[in-house]
């Protein structure tokens, strides 16, 4: 019994209590191996920080390289050794940096530390339940991740380096151990740290699943939840569509590296040497790795949607424009997202026809992608607009995902794709539309509910020049690259300067790479703001944005199982901003029609016929006032 | 403590919900993996099975599906109160589970006797390994499951969560069989 156990508990709310009998809480149990859902979610946001500091100074280390390729910097064999002798990266490391820096982005930043963060903070407290479904796989998935990003880092420590074959490590590169130092113990590394890191994301999906299906509040109907719950709870039916796809694919890989089979390997010379290895077909690697890393892509940018969506209503004080066609947009994009992945695969000798095929289905899915940045705009326009720092960061996401996706639009035709496929084209897309944008997103998070995750403000001065930095960085950083890309120059190349056509576009990387190193600088604003506000940051108040949703209406202190007595029921949908005929510009979820009489619209019951009578009794009675009103 | 009574509830529900969860992720691991076998195999007409699987597959076949209806009838003694049905059911299901366990061990012994090896130019080949093998690692969580299951009937655990356990189990057992006899119809239509 012990969940009544814990349910009894959260009822009296004592967990402070240390004599209280039952239940102990010790150092361990409350910052290590927590069950609580709104630790866990600290956990996940403060390991997906870290893991972006160190993937973000990767990429400096490469963008020197780029910027300078033929400058010494001896500080670098200072910290990096042989990887840097003569102050200069070597090829190898270059590639293992380029490699991890995805892996690392992708994967633990904008996965685990954007959906893990945000779906363990939010489903429980704006569904309004207790904790998740099952807390102790919720603790189970957290470990998982760290133990991925601990294996990844010790691959740093090895004598021939992390794994080296790009973040979408295509065999045969990844799967001889020969090819490259980065495939041998890097790569498997590599492998292991990934498996951990599915199972934390599977867990963690099953998890947010259930526990928003089955665990939702009284009066909570799916249709009245916020979008949020919506981004995340596609999301994670997403992964746990996809990610067992990318187990099969690694399972194999794992064989063929391991055991000699030849699943993805035919026909190889290494070094003069013809290996054993005949029959296999590398493209099946990509068309099983693709089926995940296309879906794995909206997994990253529809938590961000989802934070968006809710961040641009409370702080335009409006209604969030269609709401249904925000949430038939995301399910579409999820149906969609499982038969686009061909479009990464068009120079692989598909078949022409195959190729027409995944061009028109990603065509088609830009369609619902346009409509969620139709939608966002059409909230803004004259909204009441608070330019907070998560707001700034809202409209900043905006921005990257038309920017950015405009040229998917060009990369999903199979024709021009065969110019454009591996160039700077393809890195300055999906910087944009998924980097930026989920990174704007996941920020706008942060500061949104920092008073929520931590009980205090975040300082907005800081916030404001962290915004523009980055927001400027970031376009100086990834828009040349356009260019680049279109002038053919290919991405992963260690250097620019042995290539005649490439030399002109030297000064452009060392701009790009300055620019790089000031938008890096800028994170330093963020992260003493964050850390500085954990404990000396103005204390909040329980609703500082004046929002809806249930989790403004918990104790800033956090308690076990959120609300000290029973979980409020909810009336309403979660978008009541500015309702006209209301004394205030917000009506929380929590509010009953009874008590908003003068604001309430037909429209409102859904037909309930007993609640309009009652609605027309009271105002043919209060019409005098209404019309003053008004 | 009414109250609490209904949130046990409603955790048990939402637990019993990740199991379905789950089946569905397992569920498309193997989809992944029989979706590799006709992208591989359709690339070339030197890939492909080849071969006649070996007969002792039906046997494990036969095994399995009697194992789901000893599953059945276990979960059906449970509703009607009567234990000691339930735990012999149990004792068999976990039985036939072992013995379909060796079936395949057998199958794996005929195909290398045969020379048709898991380390193979013909992935094809290679690829019967792996499905089988996969799905005898959830043979494995099943018959640990089944273990539980009949540990806390033993231990006279409260009715709810015995019933609890034996419904998320023979979830998960039952998929295993269908699971089975989808990658076996799989390889006899690829053979
Ligand atoms: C407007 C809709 C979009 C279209 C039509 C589109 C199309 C494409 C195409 C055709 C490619 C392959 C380019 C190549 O390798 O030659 C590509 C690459 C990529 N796209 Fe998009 N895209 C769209 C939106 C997005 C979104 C929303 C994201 C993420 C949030 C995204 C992330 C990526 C990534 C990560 C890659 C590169 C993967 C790699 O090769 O490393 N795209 N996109
Ligand atoms: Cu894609």
């Amino acid at each position: 019994m012990a969940s009544a156990v814990k349910l009894d508990h959260a009822v009296s709310g004592h967990h402070h209590d240390h004599d209280h009998g039952h239940h102990k809480e010790t150092f361990i149990t409350k910052y290590i191996f927590s069950q609580d859902h709104k630790m866990i979610a600290k956990q996940f946001l403060i390991t997906g920080i870290i893991m972006a500091v160190i993937a973000m100074i990767l990429s400096v280390l490469f963008r020197l390289q780029l910027g300078w390729p033929d400058k010494s910097f001896p500080i670098l064999e200072t910290f990096l050794g042989k990887w840097a002798e003569g102050g200069r990266i070597k090829p190898d490391f270059f590639l293992a940096l380029v490699t991890i820096h995805g892996t690392m982005m992708v994967f633990f930043v904008l996965t685990a530390g954007l959906s893990g963060t945000f779906s363990n903070l939010l489903i429980p407290l704006q569904i309004g339940a207790r904790d998740m479904a099952s807390p102790f796989l919720n603790m189970l998935s957290y470990w998982l991740f760290f133990l991925a990003c601990a294996i990844m880092l010790g691959s740093f420590f090895t004598q021939t380096g992390p794994a080296s074959a790009g973040w979408t490590v295509y065999p045969p590169l990844s799967a001889l151990p020969k090819a490259i130092p980065g495939s041998g113990i890097g790569m498997t590394l590599w492998l292991i740290s990934m498996t951990s890191f599915v199972a934390s994301a599977l867990i963690g999906g099953l998890n947010y699943i259930s526990t928003i299906l089955n665990m939702r509040t009284r009066g909570m109907d799916l249709w009245k939840m916020p979008l949020t719950i919506w981004a995340l709870f596609l999301t994670a039916i997403l992964g746990v569509l996809t990610f067992p796809v990318l187990v099969a694919a690694v399972v194999l890989l794992i064989f063929d590296r391991s055991f000699g089979t030849s699943f993805y390997l035919s026909e190889i010379v290494v070094a003069g040497q013809t290996l054993p290895n005949q029959g296999g077909s590398p493209i099946l690697w990509q068309h099983l790795f693709w089926f995940l890393g296309h879906p794995e892509v909206y997994i990253v940018i529809m938590p961000a949607l989802g934070i968006t969506s809710e961040v641009i209503a409370v702080n335009s004080r409006k209604p969030i424009f269609g709401y249904h066609a925000m949430v038939y947009s995301l399910i579409g994009i999820t149906v969609l997202s499982f038969i686009v992945w061909g479009h990464h695969m068009f120079v692989t000798g598909m078949n022409p026809f195959l190729g027409g095929v995944f061009m028109i289905t990603t065509l088609i899915i830009a369609v619902p992608s346009a409509v969620k940045t139709f939608n966002y705009l059409a909230t803004l326009w004259r909204g009441n607009i608070r330019f907070t720092p998560a707001m700034l960061f809202a409209i900043g996401l905006v921005s990257f995902f038309i920017s950015g996706g405009l040229t998917g639009i060009f990369l999903g035709n199979s024709v021009l794709d065969i110019n454009l496929h591996d160039t700077y084209f393809v890195v300055a897309h999906f910087h944009l539309v998924m980097g930026s944008a989920a990174i704007f997103g996941m920020l706008c998070g942060v500061y949104h509910w920092f008073p929520k995750l931590f009980g205090r403000m975040m300082d907005e001065k800081l916030a404001y020049l962290h915004f523009w930095l980055t927001f400027a960085g970031a376009y100086l950083v990834f828009f040349p690259m356009h260019f680049m890309g279109l002038d053919g120059v290919p991405r992963r190349y260690y250097a620019f300067t042995e290539f005649e056509f490439m030399k002109e576009w030297l000064t452009v990387n060392e701009f790009v790479s300055w620019a790089a190193i000031v938008a890096a600088l800028a994170q330093v604003a963020f992260l003493y703001n964050f850390f500085h506000s954990i404990f000396y940051g103005k204390k909040a108040t329980p609703n500082p944005w004046h929002a809806n949703t249930l989790e403004w209406t918990t104790p800033v202190e956090h308690l076990h199982g959120n609300w000290p007595g029973e979980i409020p029921a909810v009336y309403r949908w979660p978008y009541d901003y500015s309702k006209p005929g209301h004394e205030e510009d917000f009506i929380q979820q929590t509010t009953p029609f009874s008590q908003t009489m003068s604001s309430n619209l037909l429209h409102d019951f859904e037909g309930n016929m007993e609640a309009e009578r009652i609605q027309l009794d009271w105002e043919a009675k209060h019409k005098h006032e209404m019309s003053t009103r008004v | 403590m009414k109250r609490v009574i209904e949130g046990d509830v409603q955790s048990l529900r939402a637990r019993k919900f990740l199991m379905w969860l789950f089946v569905i992720s397992s569920f498309m691991f193997f989809a992944a993996l029989t979706s590799g076998f006709i992208v591989y195999t359709g690339g070339s007409a030197e890939r492909g099975i080849k071969i006649v699987l070996p007969q002792i597959f039906k046997f494990s076949t036969g095994a399995i599906i009697l194992s789901s209806i000893t599953m059945y009838r276990a979960y059906w003694a449970a509703k009607r109160l009567d234990f000691t049905q339930e735990k012999r059911y149990l004792v068999f299901t976990i039985l036939l589970g072992i013995l379909f366990f060796a079936f395949q061990l057998l199958a794996w012994h005929t195909l290398i006797e045969e020379g048709v090896y898991f380390v193979n130019y013909n992935a094809s080949q290679s690829f019967i390994y792996v499905f089988t093998g996969a799905h005898l690692l959830h043979i494995i969580l099943g018959i640990f499951f089944l273990t539980y299951t009949l540990l806390g009937c033993i231990k006279n655990i409260p009715h709810n969560h015995n019933l609890f356990r034996l419904e998320v189990t023979s979830i998960f057992w039952h998929f295993i069989d269908i699971l089975w006899i989808y990658l076996y119809v799989f390889l006899l239509l690829g053979q």
